[in-house]
Order: structure tokens, then C-alpha cells, then sequence
């Protein structure tokens, strides 16, 4: 006997009974227990919520007035602490008078961060624009031309040098960090080991230990006479820091790509170089975006430890602003606040823009 | 043989110090010529013809391809590489390039070719592999049957004199593996050198010239497919062969 096959048309699939409502109801009060349990959780949220709305804005001081401060402590936030001394928490111990300079210097530096991020602006103009708005940034913040007056760096702070550290840091590391990955697996012994030594070895001590060898150490092993502007030689420090831990984020790329592309590659008589630029390098960066950006996260954060050298960047502007005033000391927990906005802000931002990198090139690569 | 475009030498090569994969290899391809390598796993076969380009590198004898000797020197290596094309068992496209890019690469990077030219010539490749209408895709949206012949496309992007194919329909699903040595066949009617390692004896039978066999890094037999498959010399051979044919 033979069956006979018949053909099964396709059919739609059940309908999945999705929506919040729904979604509520059998979750959160499926039965007695979790509804008694939901009910308290809401509970206790909306009590907590309720106490930090009530501190934060319905008792809060908003004005810089030290005495309506002190009668709402305990019950209410002293926004006025940070009204009073933003200032001196975003530009550090930069000369008052002047401090339009580092606004200009900072802005135009954001635009060209932000300006570098979108694929609409990756054109000739934007590596023209680099070292412009670069020089327009020093020689405002430095001064001592064009009229205006001399400001060392040891007086620079605050946030426009956190965001030119970073900056420098993230730029400079970025490229050095996919030389050494590279270095790392050349087919040449002593390219291996050199870089090996150098990740080792800078990423075996503390950030913070580079840097006062940077600051105090790098000084004494140079000929009397020669010096180079402490700014620099932290920044050398720290890129040389975030450039260690980020090419071993890079050399994990290079090993998840199969050895079948490169030998496509090479079997197309493409160079070394070229294999690397144009085959190798696109896949593997690809796969490490979340590593890379977890990287600059921690190296723009990092940025903060520069204070134990007397570099004043923002967290160290803000010690300085709240430390230095006994009268505003104890509103330092509200100033605390008002920087973690900030770092927040850029961190969260670099966050999502790596998401967006991660979807634009997962292009292609699903089935 | 006169002028012989492929010379092998007594070339030996070992995987580290033990491994003794390939064992004076004496061997001359001549120019058109087509030649299927078989021969059990591990015998040698495909690195045989990874060091025609260059992939693996030999430690005895000599190696001439079309007149340039296969030595350190990375340079004789990448002339090399211009005059073979290689198609993989696992097709190693770039996922990240369209099918299109894939094929302009070389030509744009390797030869220095105007864009819209390596493009143009591209099409006329992928029209020779029936798959123009692919180009635009990204690898990884063909099937495997499509995406193969592709990668013949890209090899042959080049114009390459010595094409090279490593068990090109192993990776394959069965239904797939025709269209692929379809393209196959009209490709050894057009001149072109090749060096298949292959089990389609089917394929073998229809374009070879030549079949060699291999075996623990030697080559045991070589001969016409009429000889090879009608009366094989070697017992080695024959066994090996009623194992691929039995089934």
C-alpha cells in the first residue's frame, strides 16, 4: 500500500496574546501571593519616589542663598550650592575674567566630536577641520596672541580638560592600540614581544602610578633645561594607559576572524597591509564595538585621576570649588549630583552612538 | 614536457618536526592542462596546491610558477598570486563586502584598475557564473551553490593564468553541488589552467587531462582518467577508489 502525500497548505501562526494589560495580568497578579507582593513593591517605590521628589524639588533650594540652604537641610536640596559655584566646577581655576575662552574652545570642539561621529560629515573637509579647530582650541585656551592674555596650563580645568584629555586620549590611543594588536600577531618575534611587553607591563601598575612617574619621575631623566609641558606628558601617560588595555579589546577581534578571509585575501595578491585594511580590520572592529566603547568609557572617566598630578579636570574642579568653601561644604553631596549629570550625559551618549555603529554594520552579516 | 607552467621540484615540506606532509613532490603542469587531485584526507593533496600561491610555504626543493620561483621573498610571492586564482572549500567571501565589492577588490586594490572598469569587468564575471543579478547582496543572503560561484568569479576577477580549486563542492548541499561544477566544466573548456582536488570523479572523468593520486604525502599515480579509473596500477589506488565509487 502507498500513501498518497498530501500537501499541507501553509497557515497563519496562532495569534500570541501580547499587550501590557494582558502582560500585567499574569505576571505581576497571577495569583493572591504575587498580587500582594506587587502591591507592596508599588508601595514602597512610590514612598521612595515621593521622598526624592520632595527633597529634590518640592523643598529644594534653588537660589544661591546660604541661609534659606541652611534652614531646608535635612529636608530639602541646596541647589543653590551648585548655582553658586558652577562656575568654578566647569572651568576650574581658569582665570574668571576670561572664561569665554574655554566655553568657545569647548564648544568647538564638541561640534567637531559630534561633527566626526555622523557619516554624512566623513568627507575631506572634516580631516581639514581637525587640526583647524585643534589650534583654534589651544591657542584659546593658552592665549598670548592675537591680545589675548597668557593662561598656563597648570590653570586650565575643569570640563574643557576633561573633554580635551579624553579626547586626545581616545584619538591618539585608538590607532596606537590597533598597531600594537597587530604587532602582537606579526609572523616577526621581536614585533611580538615588544608589544607583548608593552601591554604587560603598562597594564600591570595603576593609571595612577603612570601618571605621577609622567608628571614627577620623566622630569628628573631629562637633561636640565629640557621641558615638556606637564599637560603633555600626562597625556602621553594616559594614552599610553587606555592604548594597552584597548589593543587587547583589538586583538580579540583579530582572532575571531576565520584565517579563511586572510588567506582569500592573500590569495587575491593583496599586500600586508592592504589584507589587514581591508579585510581583516573592518570584521574585527566590528565584532568589538561594545569592548571598544566599554574602553573610552573608562578612559574619558579616567580622565578624573589627572587630579592627583594638580591637574584640575572636573572632579577635581569640584573639589576644589566645594573644598576650599567651608561655608558651601556640606552642599558638596548636591554638587556631586550636578557633576554625575555630566559625566553621565557623555558617557550615556557614547553608549548609545555604539549602539548605533554595532546596527549599521550588522548590515549584511544576518541572513 | 615542454615549457611546463607549474614545476615542482623534490619539494618536501614538514608541519612542524614531525609531520612529513609533503614528500619529494616531482610534478609539471603543463600550460591548459587539467589536473584532478585525489586522494584520501590527509595525504597532502591541498597542501599541494596551497603552495602553488604561496599559502603554505615548503622547506626542500624547488617551485616555479609560470617562470618565477616561490622562495622568502614576498614580493616573487605576490607577483605570484596575480597570475593564480583560488576557490576554498568554505567559499571565503567577505561578509562584509556585497558580492560586488567582493569582486572589485583585487582588480581596484591589486591592479590598479579604475573603478568603473574593475566594476564593468566584474559583471562580465559574474554574468560567466550566471549571477549578475546577485551583485548588489551581501554574501551571507546567497546560498552556499550561489555564494561558490561567486568566489570562482572573484578568482577569476584577475584574469588569472592558473586556476586552483580546493574541494570546491565539499561544503556543499547535494542539490547545489551541480550548478557549481557546471560553471566548472565551461571553465576547463576555455584554456585556463586548473589543479582540482576533488572526489567528483564524475567531473573528473568529463575535463581532466590528468588524475593523480596521493597518498601519505607522495604522489602514487598519475595518468589519464581513462587509464586511471579503467585500469589503476597501483593497489593502493584501486582500494582507495572502490571506497569512493562503491557507494
Amino acid at each position: 500500500m502507498r500513501a498518497t502525500l498530501a500537501a499541507v497548505a501553509a497557515r497563519a501562526a496562532p495569534p500570541q496574546h501580547r499587550g501590557p494589560l494582558r502582560w500585567i495580568r499574569t505576571e505581576l497578579f497571577g495569583n493572591w501571593v504575587s498580587g500582594v507582593a506587587t502591591l507592596a513593591l508599588v508601595g514602597l517605590l512610590a514612598w521612595w519616589l515621593w521622598g526624592v521628589l520632595d527633597w529634590a524639588v518640592l523643598h529644594a533650594v534653588t537660589a544661591p542663598n546660604l541661609e534659606a540652604c541652611r534652614a531646608a537641610r535635612g529636608s530639602g536640596a541646596c541647589w543653590g550650592a551648585v548655582v553658586e559655584k558652577y562656575r568654578l566646577v566647569i572651568f576650574g581655576r581658569y582665570p574668571y575674567g576670561e572664561q569665554w575662552r574655554p566655553l568657545a574652545a569647548t564648544l568647538a570642539l564638541l561640534g567637531l566630536l559630534i561633527a566626526s561621529c555622523i557619516r554624512a560629515c566623513w568627507t575631506r573637509w572634516l580631516a581639514v577641520a581637525w587640526p583647524i579647530v585643534l589650534a583654534f582650541f589651544f591657542v584659546l585656551m593658552g592665549g598670548g596672541v592675537f591680545g589675548l592674555a597668557s593662561v598656563p596650563t597648570d590653570r586650565w580645568g575643569g570640563l574643557p580638560l576633561t573633554i580635551m584629555l579624553s579626547t586626545f586620549s581616545i584619538v591618539l590611543a585608538f590607532p596606537l592600540s590597533v598597531l600594537v594588536a597587530l604587532g602582537r600577531r606579526s609572523a616577526l618575534p621581536a614585533i611580538r614581544s615588544v608589544c607583548a611587553v608593552y601591554v604587560e607591563l603598562v597594564r600591570g601598575v595603576p593609571l595612577v602610578s603612570v601618571l605621577f612617574m609622567a608628571s614627577f619621575m620623566f622630569p628628573l631623566l631629562m637633561p636640565p633645561g629640557f621641558a615638556i609641558d606637564v599637560l603633555v606628558r600626562v597625556l602621553a601617560g594616559g594614552t599610553l594607559f587606555a592604548a594597552a588595555y584597548l589593543a587587547e579589546v583589538v586583538r580579540g577581534g583579530l582572532q575571531a576572524v576565520p584565517v579563511g578571509q586572510i588567506e582569500a585575501a592573500a590569495s587575491l595578491g593583496l599586500g600586508y597591509w592592504q589584507r589587514q585594511r581591508k579585510i581583516v580590520l573592518p570584521q574585527a572592529l566590528a565584532m568589538v564595538v561594545p569592548g571598544i566603547m566599554n574602553s573610552f568609557i573608562a578612559t574619558f572617566k579616567d580622565t578624573s585621576l589627572v587630579t592627583v598630578v594638580s591637574l584640575y579636570e572636573l572632579t577635581g574642579s569640584f573639589g576644589l570649588a566645594f573644598d576650599s568653601d567651608a561655608e558651601w561644604r556640606p552642599y558638596k553631596g548636591e554638587g556631586s549630583l550636578f557633576i554625575a549629570a555630566i559625566y553621565f550625559a557623555f558617557c550615556f551618549s557614547m553608549s548609545r552612538y555604539s549602539l548605533w555603529v554595532e546596527k549599521r554594520l550588522s548590515r549584511g552579516r544576518a541572513r | 614536457m615542454n615549457d611546463p607552467i607549474i614545476r615542482f621540484e623534490k619539494v618536501n615540506k614538514w608541519y612542524g618536526n614531525q609531520f612529513h606532509v609533503l614528500r619529494d613532490i616531482d610534478l609539471q603542469v603543463g600550460r591548459g592542462e587539467r589536473i584532478v587531485i585525489c586522494g584520501p584526507s590527509g595525504s597532502g593533496k591541498s597542501t599541494l596546491i596551497r603552495c602553488i600561491n604561496g599559502l603554505e610555504e615548503y622547506q626542500q626543493g624547488r617551485l616555479m610558477v609560470d617562470g618565477i620561483e616561490l622562495s622568502d621573498d614576498v614580493r616573487s610571492t605576490e607577483r605570484v598570486r596575480r597570475e593564480v586564482g583560488m576557490v576554498f572549500q568554505q567559499f571565503n567571501l567577505f561578509p562584509h563586502l556585497t558580492v560586488l565589492e567582493n569582486l572589485t577588490l583585487a582588480p581596484t586594490w591589486v591592479a590598479r584598475m579604475p573603478k568603473k572598469e574593475a566594476e564593468e569587468r566584474a559583471m562580465q564575471q559574474l554574468r560567466r557564473v550566471r549571477i549578475a543579478e546577485q551583485a548588489n547582496k551581501y554574501p551571507l543572503q546567497l546560498s552556499g551553490g550561489q555564494q561558490q560561484r561567486v568566489a570562482i568569479a572573484r578568482a577569476l576577477c584577475l584574469t588569472p593564468k592558473i586556476m586552483l580549486f580546493d574541494e570546491p563542492t565539499s561544503a556543499l548541499d547535494p542539490e547545489m553541488i551541480k550548478e557549481v561544477l557546471d560553471v566548472m566544466i565551461e571553465l576547463a573548456g576555455q584554456g585556463i589552467t586548473m589543479l582540482c582536488v576533488t572526489h567528483e570523479m564524475g567531473f573528473a572523468r568529463a575535463v581532466a587531462d590528468r588524475m593523480i593520486f596521493m597518498d601519505e604525502g607522495q604522489i602514487v599515480e598519475e595518468n589519464t582518467p581513462i587509464e586511471f579509473f579503467g585500469h589503476p596500477k597501483s593497489d593502493r589506488t584501486r582500494d582507495f577508489l572502490s571506497k569512493i565509487l562503491g557507494h
